[in-house]
């Protein structure tokens, strides 16, 4: 049945308003409210709105804005009052049971990896072990422990199997063998945008309208754009108004208003409070030992200790991981994901739900440790790159690790890429399919990464800029695209996966925007 | 009308592939030094030899050697802080502003080098200044070596007894240049980034020196150190926290030969745009550029200006946690070697370019020739200063008594974007 308009905007308001109720910032309201009882510009017999004039002039009305258009972004809108809360997690069965089965398969492989090596899943960590991460807790990276016998839960290319592998059982495509079924290699009828809705929907990157990565290069004098937006990204940042930096940087982020923007549109303020809860998620790590530490540890070194950028920032990417698998305010974010947190006790506690421990939903941290490391170009406060993070994960990274039908999710960006080069460059498709060389299997790792590791960071800071502006990972799956047609010459004349690989091994010189816009806005249709 | 069609003959004394690859690339040919040859990179050994006074070397038009005969006034640790502070005091006693001092008798605009003594000569000097400030830390440093070798910190005034014994018991010792020392402050509040020290290396091509024509490379990196930074007395011993050096760096446990510890200026510009704001950001960077400007003009007046010789420095500047960049030492050889494949890419790229604007069109050389190459063969290079442009705009004159201008002088910012912008010195 069809939820009629009035009906689920009064459900969005009521689930909102139960949010934030209780909230830190309802008290600070609270508060404000009380002593401003005390101001002369507070009348008896005009309290109610003496008392809202002066939220509004002192700013909290703003926060107050903040935070439900913050919530209004998280959570999905509201769906049937009488829809169980699997829905809300993901509404078709089949991906449900699909993210289950996957599940299931990850832990599987904890376990075994567990008994195997003769290590708990979790345990308390003796007290001399516990002082010496303690001091040791700003260079994690020089410890050398053996980490041999870890292996990565999976690899990315086993979840694109998994994904390659989902099928609707109520879906019937009869006996007309629509290009889409036959030649990607997602086989799932999910909607996806074409060009044209693209184009609406990502208006703002057009060709007539002044863009960061494009407009601010050598040759643009910054009066005909920059200098103006600069201005603008400014006064945006002195409103402190969420809803029109989500605006804003959709024409990108001067890199000096960057972090500001980006806190601004993720509602992060690094509050004491704040700054609290992350010391006391630094002394969970420290008093309990989780198997998940070696992985993360392990990943760690293979991947941002290699690399150009980020191998700097090692020791910040050990605390905010570690943390964050700790973090169970992370599970909130569950609620809306078709995944389910894996749970285990502490070694000796079983069933005692205080020491129950929950597992971080995606125990592949190749992919989201590289989600970290740009961060740290931009925050260097550990509890606020923490938060940060954090929010940048229960909003958008999670989707690339589960499987759902969320238009952000990692199989309908698959559909997309792949719909896209299709339509597009059906030829070129064609050809690399001929070799062997699905697309896909290409691009894959880099959507499921959001290009970081790929990209040269200032421009990768461009494309999570669009991320933040769009509130949507849907230009993951157009940028793959946009890359395959500006290598397009190259790729048709290779003969094997291997050769297409190597065209495609190198996207540090790219420039994203140009792309992008390229792409969207100036190809023959 | 070309008189000489021939190929250019080079020889080297460096056997370094970034090196012969250019070379060989442009078809020149290699012959021996004692034929002759138009081009030779020669190591900072051999050029003391060629103009030494009794090899009574020649060189004709038509050769080229990659160093200037007396670089050591700028390269030598003891000789470029002594021609800095003579430079300064000139400056003082001419009443130039940018000598001008704040209120506790430091120079505002000219004090980019750590206070400075030689040992043994200033012995007694070090001392009254080492007794200022007792909990101080100091850096000894060997005058004539390189890559890390021989230097060590101190704390305490025990710790180089040897050098006051000998100054004190002899009134005039001769020492072989080999043993001389300078011990200067200790920069302990380094920026750290990622909780690492870092210092950076940036190259500069000088052409001529009067005339002042220097090149900026825009692909300088940081190197960063594999350990944690601490000031900690504990830890003065442990080269791998304080000394940059990949030589040093390189035996360390942490040592990673994929980046080999080295970081882009441009990240180094993102990541402190990005923390510390675009305004403050740009004034660190014009500020290196003034301190390169500065010292070469200190050592312009005692230079040899042989016009057989251009010279491809690596500058050292370290960077402070207050943004301040301090000119650590020069080197007028800096390493070919190439630590990791990056690394490789950009050496051979710096000979690539350097050589376009030493030996123009890859032809023989004339080494008359007015050294002002087109816009064009820069490559990766960018005008950092051009003395005869500055004059030519009429504003040299201000430049010494109006630092507070913009002046038209070619400056640059050594973006990436290699956008060529007046520089908003002082």
């Amino acid at each position: 049945a069809m939820l009629d308009p009035d009906r689920g905007l009064s459900l969005t308001i009521a689930r909102v308003v139960q949010r934030l109720q209780g909230s830190s910032l309802h008290s600070q309201l609270e508060r404000q409210a009380r002593v401003s009882l005390h101001k002369p510009e507070i009348k008896l017999e005009s309290l109610k709105e003496d008392i809202k004039d002066f939220l509004k002039t002192s700013g909290w009305e703003k926060k107050l804005q903040n935070a439900v258009y913050s919530e209004l972004n998280v959570f999905p809108s509201a769906c049937h009052p009488a829809a169980p809360p699997e829905h809300i997690k993901e509404p078709l069965a089949y991906m449900r049971k699909a993210q289950g089965s996957w599940e299931k398969r990850i832990l599987k492989s904890l376990n075994s990896m567990c008994a195997e090596l003769n290590i708990p899943l979790a345990q308390k960590r003796p007290v001399n072990e516990q002082k010496e991460l303690l001091n040791k807790w700003n260079e994690m990276g020089t410890d050398e422990p053996d980490l041999s016998l870890f292996r990565p839960v999976y690899a990315p290319k086993d979840f694109l199997e998994v994904l390659m592998n989902l099928r609707n059982p109520n879906y019937e495509n009869g006996e007309q063998p629509s290009f889409r079924n036959h030649l990607g290699l997602i086989q799932v009828p999910l909607k996806v945008k074409d060009i044209p809705e693209l184009k609406e929907d990502f208006s703002e990157l057009g060709l007539n309208i002044g863009q960061l990565g494009i407009d601010d290069s050598a040759q643009v004098p910054p009066e005909f754009f920059e200098n103006e937006h600069v201005c603008v990204g400014q006064k945006v940042l002195a409103e402190q108004d969420s809803a029109a930096a989500q605006q804003y940087v959709r024409q990108g982020c001067p890199t000096a208003l960057r972090a500001d923007l980006w806190a601004l549109i993720l509602n992060i303020s690094n509050q004491p409070e704040d700054i609290l809860y992350y010391e006391q998620l630094k002394s969970n790590v420290i008093q309990h030992d989780l198997l998940v530490d070696s992985l993360i540890y392990k990943d760690v070194k293979l991947t941002a200790s290699n690399d150009d950028y980020y191998f700097v920032f090692e020791d910040y990417l050990y605390q905010v991981l570690l943390c964050f698998s700790r973090d169970t305010s992370v599970l909130e974010h569950f609620a809306y994901s078709s995944a389910t947190p894996p749970k285990s006790y502490i070694r000796g506690k079983l069933g005692m739900e205080e020491y129950a421990v929950f597992y971080p939903p995606n125990v592949n941290y190749n992919s989201f440790i590289l989600s970290v490391a740009p961060l740290c170009f931009l925050y260097h406060e550990p509890s606020k790159l923490y938060q940060i993070f954090r929010e940048m994960y229960v909003r958008f990274f999670f989707r690339l690790h589960s499987i759902s039908s969320h238009p952000s999710g990692i199989v309908s960006l698959c559909l997309l890429f792949e719909t896209l080069l299709q339509s597009h460059l059906p030829q070129l498709f064609y050809h690399l399919r001929e070799i062997g060389a699905q697309p896909l299997r290409i691009s894959f790792k880099w959507m499921v990464r959001a290009f970081s590791g790929y990209l040269a960071t200032d421009q990768l800071l461009l494309l999570w800029d669009r991320i933040l502006g769009y509130n949507s990972l849907e230009i993951l799956a157009v940028l793959a695209a946009a890359v395959f047609a500006f290598r397009a010459v190259n790729l048709m004349e290779v003969t094997s996966l291997a050769a297409a690989e190597a065209v495609l091994a190198d996207l540090s010189t790219l420039k994203v925007m140009p792309l992008l816009q390229i792409f969207l806005f100036a190809t023959v249709t | 009308f070309r008189i000489m069609a021939g190929k250019v003959k080079w020889v080297t004394d460096i056997e370094k592939s970034v090196l012969i690859n250019n070379f060989e690339k442009r078809g020149w040919i290699q012959v021996a030094e004692n034929e002759d040859w138009n081009f030779y990179w020669m190591s900072v050994q051999t050029i003391r030899n060629v103009f030494s006074v009794e090899a009574g070397y020649r060189l004709s038009d038509d050769q080229i050697v990659n160093h200037f005969p007396n670089h050591y006034e700028l390269t030598r640790k003891d000789l470029m802080v002594k021609n800095i502070k003579r430079y300064r005091k000139e400056l003082e006693k001419e009443g130039s502003p940018l000598a001008e001092k704040d209120e506790n008798g430091k120079y505002i605009y000219l004090d980019f080098v750590p206070v400075t003594f030689m040992l043994p000569a200033d012995y007694n000097l070090f001392v009254e200044e080492f007794r200022k400030n007792p909990s101080s830390t100091w850096i000894m440093k060997p005058c004539g070596k390189a890559q890390g070798k021989g230097i060590f910190l101190i704390n305490k005034l025990s710790q180089i007894k040897k050098w006051s014994r000998d100054s004190k018991t002899s009134s005039f010792v001769s020492q072989s240049s080999k043993e001389a020392y300078v011990i200067s402050l200790y920069i302990n509040n380094p920026l750290l980034i990622g909780g690492k020290k870092f210092d950076l290396r940036l190259y500069v091509l000088v052409s001529t020196y009067r005339p002042l024509r220097c090149y900026m490379y825009k692909l300088g990196f940081c190197r960063f150190c594999t350990v944690k930074y601490t000031p900690s007395t504990s830890e003065l011993d442990n080269m791998f926290v304080h000394l940059t050096n990949v030589a040093i760096q390189k035996h360390g446990d942490d040592y990673n030969h994929i980046h080999g510890g080295k970081w882009t200026v441009s990240n180094l510009r993102l990541y402190l745009e990005s923390t510390r704001g675009k305004e403050v950001t740009n004034k660190l960077f014009d500020e290196i550029h003034w301190i390169i400007v500065q010292s070469l003009k200190a050592v312009a007046p005692v230079m040899n200006n042989d016009k057989h010789c251009f010279e491809c420095y690596g500058y050292d500047i370290i960077i402070d946690d207050k943004l301040k960049p301090w000119l650590i030492e020069v080197n007028a050889s800096p390493s070919l070697t190439s630590s990791t494949a990056n690394d490789r890419i950009l050496k051979y790229n710096l000979i690539n370019d350097t050589l376009n604007i030493a030996v123009p069109n890859g032809e023989i050389p004339d080494c008359k020739w007015n050294k002002s190459p087109p816009k064009e063969v820069l490559g990766n290079y960018e005008v950092l200063y051009d003395e005869e442009m500055a004059q030519s705009d009429g504003t040299e004159r201000d430049l010494r008594s109006r630092p507070g201008q913009s002046t038209g002088v070619k400056g640059s910012r050594a973006r990436d974007s290699g956008k060529p912008v007046l520089t908003t010195w002082k």
